[in-house]
């Protein structure tokens, strides 16, 4: 399993869906499970919608959509075997009030439909038997707190079921052997101190296996000292078209030069390997790009 | 493109500023150039993050800001350029110190605050698990209007992916820490049972299977130490709830100009309406302005005139791709935001250009407030390098 995490904006989605495609391209069957309500990876597939069940996208790639309140549904019913029990207790007020008020509670029942994914022993029936799983999971700040869940509860309940089912699951997200984390930064200033942050947290604090660190959207080195020079004069100099590109010009130029230092800065503060992803300078990132970054990963 | 407000207007009369948006959108570097530009107008104004990567710390140049309000040394801004008349502070909110408070100020006694306060689950929520920051946020923003120390409160959110958990905040702690139903945790039978509504009791026995009865001790216990405090935690949520609906607050959705962050502005803005909050306007970042706006948009000789000018073809060559390759980017943005306006039925949009140097210092900071207080079309001659 491979668990793709970063802060809000940095191209999750893109990583996961590319990860995904370069797995399935191995030949190894696997799913894309994208952990929040909005289908960011489905809509990456054009598909109409995936939904909280397994959808084939291509050979060897699928994908869903975890909906905490379905993962809820679906595991109480295996908790308790009789949907009639199950639907019973949904339409209960007390339990409603717990499940809603709880915090964290929607965490922790994510993660446990996405273990339920990865078996190879599948609880739900008839459940697809997969290689690999790659995991969307939801912005850092929150990244960190996600991953906790299982932790957490199975300190808040010290024994019974609900303690050994949350160890379970804290025990399947630091398996060194089978599970990693990959961060996906941006090269800028604070973007790479917070992923060189979330690592020390995933590894210190969670106790999982950071593998990879992919720096994202790293601009093309197109012009030179020398040719920025040369625009500096024609910006400054020309008026219209030609100061507008000229500017143009010097902005990636400016922005390759000063993303290269943060390179070296993530490089230098990042315990785990970096990988960098070229910036695509394309309206919509869809599948196409994906599939472009996904050849980039290896 | 939509006309463009100016900020200075849209905050007038104002007491507190909700900025919320999706991760990476700057955000923080928004809540807080907002701030140093009212700090500039004269106002004593105290900008608060919740965001626990310390960014606000790091664009304000503070070592670390406590769950305490600090003020930003004047010095900082006035060497870039900024004179702020009245006063900027800034607080980094910590959840799990702000939920302590708040147990402190509601319990009746020492005693129930202490058995709060060492409660196993209480430890556990109030501090490691998602959403207890969000409560807390709205906690200490409520605090600090109530003081009344500053002006101006400018709220930097966290992610819009919890847009609802923020927004649901206060009624979902007062539906947490409820007793009524929760009451049959204590008495699984007779009265309690029977107002929790038939079928709870079996309900009971049914989750005591799912999830150990140990656990629904502890929670017992922990519903118990609370049930002194409900009332106050009610009314506090109410008077929470009413700060935020009031026409002195004033939510301001920032995005980027990609298209699911303003699928995700357009979200939050839906949200807003439906909860009857008060929406003041919307900031979209790193803008790429068409050449239109910057040059007229006359680019059919732009690689004659370029080759000529700069004397060598390769280069024009080069720049010319760079620059089709940026008003690719810029018909992008003006199409989404042309369609966030539309959604948003938005009297107007602030675009803040995407800088050629990444943002996270004073420089960048000073910058962004700039473009903030500025006009429209002091925007488009500040983007276009001819301010």
């Amino acid at each position: 399993m491979v668990i793709v995490t970063g802060k809000g904006g940095v191209g999750k989605t893109t990583v996961a869906v590319a990860l995904g495609m370069r797995a399935a391209a191995e030949g190894k069957r696997t799913i894309v499970c994208e952990v929040s309500a909005q289908e960011n990876a489905s809509r990456m597939f054009e598909h109409t919608t995936v939904g909280f069940h397994e959808v084939e996208l291509e050979e060897n790639l699928w994908a869903i959509s975890i909906d905490p309140d379905e993962s809820m549904r679906e595991y109480v019913l295996l908790q308790l075997k009789v949907r009639a029990m199950r639907d019973m207790l949904f339409r209960s007020r007390i339990f409603n009030y717990l499940a809603a008020a709880t915090p964290g509670l929607k965490e922790l029942v994510t993660i446990g439909k996405i273990w339920e994914l990865a078996q190879l022993d599948r609880k739900v029936k008839s459940g697809r038997k997969y290689d690999t799983v790659i995991v969307d999971a939801p912005a850092t700040g929150h990244g960190v707190g996600f991953l906790q869940t299982p932790r957490t509860f199975a300190n808040i309940a010290r024994v019974g079921p609900i303690h050994s089912q949350a160890q379970t699951l804290d025990n399947f997200i630091t398996d060194h052997d089978n599970t990693g984390v990959a961060i996906v930064a941006l090269p800028e200033e604070m973007p790479v101190n917070e992923s060189a942050a979330l690592e020390h947290d995933l590894v210190n604090e969670v106790g999982v296996a950071v593998d990879r660190v992919y720096l994202n959207g790293l601009y093309p080195e197109r012009f030179s000292k020398a040719d920025a020079e040369q625009l500096t004069a024609l910006a400054a100099a020309e008026e219209g078209a030609s100061k507008a590109a000229a500017r143009a010009a010097l902005s990636e130029f400016g922005r390759a030069r000063s993303q290269r230092a943060q390179l070296a800065r993530l490089r230098r503060r990042a315990q785990a390997p970096v990988k960098t992803l070229p910036f695509l300078f394309e309206p919509d990132l869809g599948p196409e790009a994906a599939r472009r970054l996904s050849k980039r990963l290896t | 493109m939509p006309k463009s407000p100016h900020l200075s207007e849209v905050l007038d009369g104002k007491e507190v500023v909700i900025c919320a948006g999706s991760g990476g959108v700057g955000k923080t570097t928004t809540s807080a150039a907002i701030a140093a530009g009212l700090a500039a107008r004269g106002l004593k104004v105290c900008v608060l993050t919740i965001d626990p990567a310390k960014r606000l710390a790091d664009s304000l140049g503070l070592e670390e800001l406590g769950n305490d309000a600090r003020r930003v040394d004047p010095k900082l801004f006035e060497a870039q350029g900024i004179e702020l008349k009245g006063e900027l502070w800034a607080m980094q909110l910590d959840p799990k110190a702000t939920f302590d408070e708040l147990i402190a100020r509601q319990a009746p006694d020492e005693e129930s605050r202490d058995r709060v306060l060492n409660n196993p689950i209480y430890q556990q929520i109030s501090g490691a698990l998602a959403g207890s920051q969000e409560y807390m946020a709205m906690e200490k923003l409520f605090e600090l209007h109530t003081e009344g120390e500053f002006d101006m409160l400018v709220l930097d959110t966290p992610p819009s992916r919890n847009a609802l958990d923020f927004l649901e905040a206060p009624r979902r702690l007062t539906q947490f820490i409820e007793g009524k139903s929760l009451k049959v945790f204590m008495k699984p039978t007779g009265f309690a049972a029977k107002v929790a509504g038939r079928g709870a009791t079996v309900a009971l026995s049914v989750m005591k299977r799912i999830v150990g009865f140990d656990l629904i001790a502890d929670l017992a216990e922990f519903f118990n130490a609370f049930s002194g405090m409900v009332d106050g935690f009610q009314a506090r949520a109410k008077r929470v709830n009413k700060l935020l609906a009031s026409p002195t607050t004033c939510f301001l959705v920032v995005c980027g100009p990609q298209g699911e962050p303003i699928d995700e502005a357009v979200y939050f803005h839906r949200k807003l309406v439906e909860a009857e909050l008060p929406f003041g306007g919307v900031i979209v970042n790193k803008v790429h302005y068409p050449a239109e706006e910057l040059c007229g948009g006359k680019v059919e000789d732009l690689p004659a005139e370029l080759a000529d000018k700069l004397d060598d073809e390769d280069l024009a060559r080069r720049v010319t791709a760079n620059f089709a390759d940026y008003q690719a980017l810029a018909e992008r943005d003006a199409r989404n935001i042309e369609h966030l306006a539309r959604e948003l039925r938005a009297t107007g949009v602030i675009r803040v250009p995407y800088l050629d140097e990444d943002v996270h210092d004073l420089a960048g900071l000073a910058q962004i407030n700039r473009y903030l207080f500025a006009t429209g079309e002091e925007r488009v001659a500040m983007a276009a390098g001819r301010a």
